[in-house]
């Protein structure tokens, strides 16, 4: 008998399949519409691995455990919805300062508040970049397919481990909740921690080393004994409110991430060579607004589609590019405007948006109507 | 025992500027004395302990001892500390947090972790007041006693740290006083032999925030309350209901040695099919 390795599977469960791939073994979360099936699931699968699963008293503790598992040298995960996510906001924030690496998974429901538990949004993705006081950098992941919830999520360990920081991997709760058939890749590139190069002795956890290497961040209890506080600290992690310590602090955190928009930045182009219209979409609305692309392409528009599949840090310089040769941009998403703004912010060109925050999907038709809108 | 400047070198850091943040006459240097040498006594190495701390005055403890440690939000500690211990349970986890820290904002972590019985050392330097940010009144501030918040007397009722952790199933529960440090330094050493979830109450005068504004005099005046004031487990129990006053227990309250929460998942991962 021919052997399938195609599986159904959901996108949360995609989610937690991808994050045992990426050699997570730790979990801790708190239960919440609709991402509970990742805790569900990993429940059962990490004792398997000798992982630990851990359901804890609330959010704000479930990514602190995953934090102090971190830094004792475990991957480490969490999930949740838009009222957890805003619980996390201060300890996103310690794992930013503090440059320990973890994934928080966020399936966006419908806000603000307690909202729609069961129905999809994207209200989180403003949050999601500045939900954590001060400034800080941000990776930002947004899935389009079952598959790419199982990518991309072993992608977010990758980029978590490569730069020490938190990522998020923003899903909405229809991403979160339906079902596709996949082919689980066999072979993705896992980046697990380095190795420190140096004896205990000459250990600088939080150097600024030039030309930026980072430093790889030693768990607990390997003989690296070393301190980690939220806040600002110098080279060697102590609490410090020297200016020119307090300026390297903070400039390496955000710099990090800024030197290497490169490395970080995923998008899709779906024919966009020689549109005059551009769709920007992300999530699941940029599976309707493919359609709304082949719709326009059957009727003679010449539209295509940008999809940022990292939308923090945004990828305003490719936007930016693609300025250059549309007319119009058509920003559809499950909120008022958050990513049609920094479109506005990034290209001098017209821009249009399709919003809907009943719950309820944009369909192809409401955005194939915004096209035929501008381009008469 | 370990000649006092030599106990300083092996623990303290060389490479941290002192002096420390805490006010002529703190009682937390005593505790943090009496940590270090419970800690010496154990002889346990210094790269197998992660010390945890929250965030006030207590919280500052984590940057001047040399363990692994990590200094984390306002009230969490215990959050952080349960991953690293369940991470890695070779580690001997303690966790340093004041009683605002602990009770107040992370009075929801305190309880939890007592229920999941974790297996991790917690010291609560109680100073009933919240020193750092200017002596406003926290959980443990008694009835009528003034704070900057609480100008015409504190109106709320006190938590009992001891019985709130033991109603809430931590497995080894005890007080003591800075005034009788040297009965502290057992104390930390039998919380952090046990399994499971143990609690050490260290009641501890904070003259500037505290004493000041309650004229209980200087920090002599306020050791000399605790000395009057703290009477042993076995003869508290003597006191006829009612007729205590002031005065509370110290010693060991609770010491059940029951298997933590690290035993019990080690058989989820059995029963799962996975290697422990």
């Amino acid at each position: 008998m021919k052997k399938r390795n195609d599986v159904l599977l959901q996108g949360n469960e995609a989610c937690a399949l991808g994050a045992l791939a990426a050699g997570m073994r730790f979990y801790a979360g708190y239960p919440i519409t609709p991402s509970t099936e990742i805790a569900e699931l990993l429940s059962i699968e990490l004792p398997k691995v000798g992982g630990i699963f851990i359901q804890m008293e609330d959010e704000i503790a479930s990514i602190a455990a995953i934090i102090g598992a971190s830094l004792a040298g475990a991957k480490s995960m969490t999930a949740t919805s838009g009222p957890g996510f805003s619980l996390m906001q201060e300890n996103l924030g310690f794992a930013a300062m503090a440059e320990v690496p973890c994934v928080v998974v966020n399936v966006m429901r419908g806000g603000p508040s307690t909202g729609m538990p069961t129905r999809a949004s994207q209200g989180d993705v403003m949050q999601s970049r500045w939900g954590t006081h001060g400034d800080h950098p941000a990776i930002v992941l947004s899935p389009g397919s079952v598959l790419e919830c199982y990518t991309l999520t072993v992608h977010a360990f990758n980029l978590s481990e490569k730069y020490r920081t938190p990522v998020i991997v923003l899903m909405d709760g229809i991403m979160g909740h339906m079902s596709e058939n996949i082919k689980i890749p066999e072979k993705l590139e896992i980046i697990n921690r380095p190795k420190p190069t140096v004896p205990p002795i000459w250990y600088r956890p939080y150097d600024d080393i030039p030309g930026g290497e980072i430093v790889p961040l030693v768990p607990f209890g390997e003989g690296y004994r070393y301190h980690v506080t939220g806040l600002v600290h110098d080279a060697l992690g102590f609490p410090t409110l020297v200016p020119d310590e307090v300026n390297a602090c903070l400039k390496k955190i955000i710099y990090k991430i800024k030197n290497n928009l490169h490395d970080i930045i995923r998008i899709e182009k779906y024919l966009l060579d020689d549109a005059d219209i551009c769709i920007v979409a992300y999530g699941s609305v940029a599976r309707s607004a493919r359609e709304a692309v082949n719709m326009a392409r059957q009727e003679g528009i010449k539209a295509g589609m940008l999809r940022p599949i990292t939308l923090w840090p945004f990828p305003r310089f490719n936007l930016e590019d693609i300025g250059r040769k549309v007319k119009v941009f058509v920003v559809p998403e499950m909120n008022y405007g958050q990513v049609y703004g920094e479109v506005l912010k990034a290209c001098h060109k017209k821009v249009v948006r399709v919003t809907r925050v009943d719950g309820e999907l944009i369909t192809p038709d409401e955005i194939m109507k915004k096209i035929k809108e501008v381009t008469i | 025992m370990m000649r006092t400047s030599e106990t300083v070198y092996k623990y303290l850091r060389p490479n941290k500027k002192f002096p420390h943040v805490w006010c002529p006459g703190c009682g937390i240097g005593i505790v943090m004395g009496a940590l270090v040498r419970a800690i010496d006594k154990k002889g346990l190495s210094k790269d197998d302990i992660v010390l945890v701390s929250g965030i006030g005055c207590s919280g500052r403890m984590s940057t001047y001892l040399d363990f692994n440690t990590l200094h984390t939000t306002h009230g969490r500690a215990l959050a952080f500390a349960a991953g690293i211990k369940l991470a890695r349970p070779e580690l001997t986890v303690i966790v340093v947090m004041g009683d605002g820290d602990a009770t107040a904002i992370g009075g929801n972590h305190l309880i939890h972790a007592c229920r999941r019985n974790i297996d991790i050392t917690a010291l609560i330097i109680n100073n009933n007041i919240y020193g750092m940010t200017g002596g406003q009144y926290s959980p443990t501030t008694p009835m009528d006693k003034k704070a900057s918040t609480a100008q015409y007397g504190n109106i709320e009722k006190p938590f009992d740290i001891c019985k709130l952790v033991e109603a809430c199933g931590a497995s080894f529960v005890a007080r003591g006083t800075t005034y009788r440090a040297n009965m502290l330094d057992p104390l930390i050493e039998k919380a952090i032999s046990r399994r499971g979830f143990s609690v050490v109450e260290a009641m501890a005068q904070c003259p500037v925030q505290y004493g000041r504004r309650n004229i209980q005099g200087g920090p002599v005046d306020m050791l000399q309350w605790y000395r009057d004031h703290a009477v042993p487990v076995a003869a508290f129990k003597e006191i006829p209901p009612g007729e205590a006053g002031e005065r509370f227990p110290i010693g060991v309250m609770v010491d059940l040695d029951e298997p933590g929460y690290i035993d019990r998942y080690k058989e989820i991962i059995k029963k799962a099919g996975g290697e422990v």
